[in-house]
């Protein structure tokens, strides 16, 4: 069985969002990117798959700056195998999943994968997700919102997530694309001397001439909202700050 | 403009999500159609019996008792085929996350996500959505015929309505063994329902760790409320999936709601902004929990919470 498991790097959102002067894009010149939080689940959830039923994970990500690292990551986690897909993103170029999905698409076209296991979100969905857009671009079945994952006989059986915490369980004939939302359990820790291990391998290419979508991203404009319009903010040292929250409990009969 | 909404229902019972879509619906313009899939006629009945729109789209089939992500889609699919309706409305849920970007490939229309705000403009939607967990706002220009994916919240619902003609549909859906329903899940409470607790204290990512929890937990402690987490909290395995709020977790109102480290992304948003009183307590002042929250803090919870629980002992 061959598992691809597509990772992303995506902005980290502890940090300030700054904009391009036109508002097209957050600019991206000195922003931290990190693993898109639910493809770390996805990649969990893969390697998890492999020491369960002995399948080969490929982990695949668009050619950027820390992909190769992402990847060698993903390789000391235990997948066996990372791949770039080459691919220019400049600014201007949209990274939408409706924008990339055909570009992703034609690389599993290539590794003709049984699974794809692929984040449930990114920040960035502007135009949709990019599971249910794989899975219309290569006519797999899929589901989304996944919290479990079980492999039988040509067939993935998942748990998919609803609101309220309900939940059902579906079989999926295979080849499949699943969105996850959480691994069977919590995304492992690596050593730093196992990153260090890998540090000289190469990650290699697909040959793959990658052509994007289209999506919207020409109308539309980002802006950064009012926040604090509702909120009163109690502000000062630590001490002022707990003894002002004490003040609003104890006025509205909590304390 | 004509409409396609999409229903979500759940043990005979229309989603509240979906009498805000009919809402919105209606005040883009109409006609209204709304799409029911149901495993019999009688349960699609049952349905339309709650909704306020022109016409129901039926569609009857055994694989659509339960909601199923490639079923569902095809008749989507079929809906909108027939129907050709100018915009189709769907609630951003996991069916929605599902069935959207399918159906925007099959009809080769153009989607836009995670929308809290709509209007018409001529022979085009001007859409506002909220992106990267909340921190920025996109306005985009729908052209038609397209699709959106709306917030639940984004519109007052009207509650039920009194019914509409049904049109019943026939749709080849895929066969079983493409997709099947296999057990239905309910919910996993291990004795604690937030749903009822009057006082919550929830810490999100920023907590650090499970062996952090003390903290929160004193406070919680001192304030007789019951500890909760947001979706990371209990993905990492620091809390129980019966603590976790937001969408795919509870949605509770309680009397108080003191966050820890919650950014607030619209998914926690989703569960929480209804409560009585809000108190938020982050590092980034561009967290979007202060846009809900009545009080506050940019803050170090850890230098904070001590200082507060020692206060109310």
């Amino acid at each position: 069985m061959k598992i691809v498991v597509i990772l992303r790097l995506e902005p980290v959102l502890t940090e300030e969002l700054e904009l391009t002067d036109d508002g097209s894009d957050i600019d991206r010149e000195w922003i931290g990117l990190d693993l898109n939080q639910f493809d770390d689940q996805a990649l969990e959830q893969a390697v998890l798959l492999k020491e369960r039923s002995g399948a080969s994970v490929v982990a695949l990500a668009i050619d950027s700056e820390g992909s190769e690292r992402m990847l060698k990551a993903a390789l000391a986690r235990g997948a066996d195998e990372g791949l770039v897909i080459p691919m220019q993103l400049e600014h201007g170029n949209s990274r939408s999943s409706r924008a990339l999905a055909p570009v992703y698409a034609s690389a599993l076209a290539e590794l003709q994968p049984d699974l794809v296991l692929v984040g449930v979100l990114s920040n960035s969905d502007l135009y949709g997700e990019l599971a249910p857009y794989l899975a219309a671009h290569i006519n797999f079945p899929q589901a989304s919102a996944v919290s479990e994952v079980l492999v039988g006989d040509g067939k993935v059986t998942v748990r998919q997530e609803y609101a309220g915490g309900r939940a059902a369980l579906l079989d999926l004939k295979l080849p499949a694309v699943v969105g996850l939302q959480t691994a069977d359990q919590p995304p492992r820790y690596v050593a730093g001397s196992k990153l260090r291990d890998l540090l000289n391998t190469e990650i290699p290419k697909l040959e793959l001439e990658a052509v994007p979508g289209a999506d919207l991203a020409e109308a539309t404009t980002l802006k950064v909202p009012e926040l604090s319009g509702n909120a009163e903010m109690l502000e000062g040292s630590s001490e002022d700050i707990a003894a002002a929250i004490h003040a609003v409990l104890q006025e509205k009969g909590f304390a | 403009m004509s409409i396609l909404v999409q229903v979500e229902h759940f043990g005979g019972k229309a989603s509240e999500s979906v009498h805000e879509l009919l809402a919105m619906a209606k005040s883009l313009g109409g006609p209204v159609d709304a799409l029911v899939c149901a495993g019999t006629a009688e349960a699609v009945a049952t349905i339309a019996a709650q909704l306020d729109a022109d016409t129901v789209v039926g569609v009857a089939d055994a694989r659509l008792a339960e909601y199923l992500p490639s079923a569902y889609l095809a008749a989507l699919n079929a809906a909108i085929a027939a129907r050709t309706p100018d915009v189709v409305l769907i609630s951003y849920s996991t069916a929605g996350i599902d069935l959207a970007a399918g159906a925007a490939v099959y009809s080769g229309r153009e989607l836009v996500g995670y929308v809290s705000e709509i209007a018409r403009t001529g022979n085009s939607l001007s859409v506002v959505s909220q992106i990267f967990g909340g921190k920025l706002m996109a306005k985009s220009n729908l052209p038609l015929p397209g699709i959106a994916v709306i917030m639940p919240g984004a519109f007052n619902a009207e509650g039920p309505g009194s019914g509409a003609a049904i049109e019943m549909l026939d749709v080849d859906l895929p066969a079983a063994e493409i997709m099947s329903h296999v057990e239905v899940l309910e919910p996993e409470s291990s004795g604690i329902d937030l749903t009822k607790a009057e006082r919550i204290v929830c810490v999100g990512r920023a907590i650090g760790g499970a062996n952090k929890l003390d903290v929160a937990e004193a406070l919680a402690g001192k304030l007789g409320a019951e500890i909760a987490g947001s979706r990371p909290v209990i993905d990492a395995g620091w809390l129980p999936k019966a603590r976790q709020i937001g969408k795919s977790g509870n949605k509770v109102k309680p009397k108080l709601y003191l966050t820890a480290g919650v950014s607030g992304a619209p998914e926690h948003l989703e569960g929480m902004q209804e409560s009585d009183l809000i108190i938020a307590l982050n590092l980034d002042e561009q967290a979007p929990i202060f846009s809900k929250a009545h009080y506050g803090a940019v803050c170090d919870m850890f230098d904070v919470l001590p200082l507060l629980t020692e206060k109310l002992s």
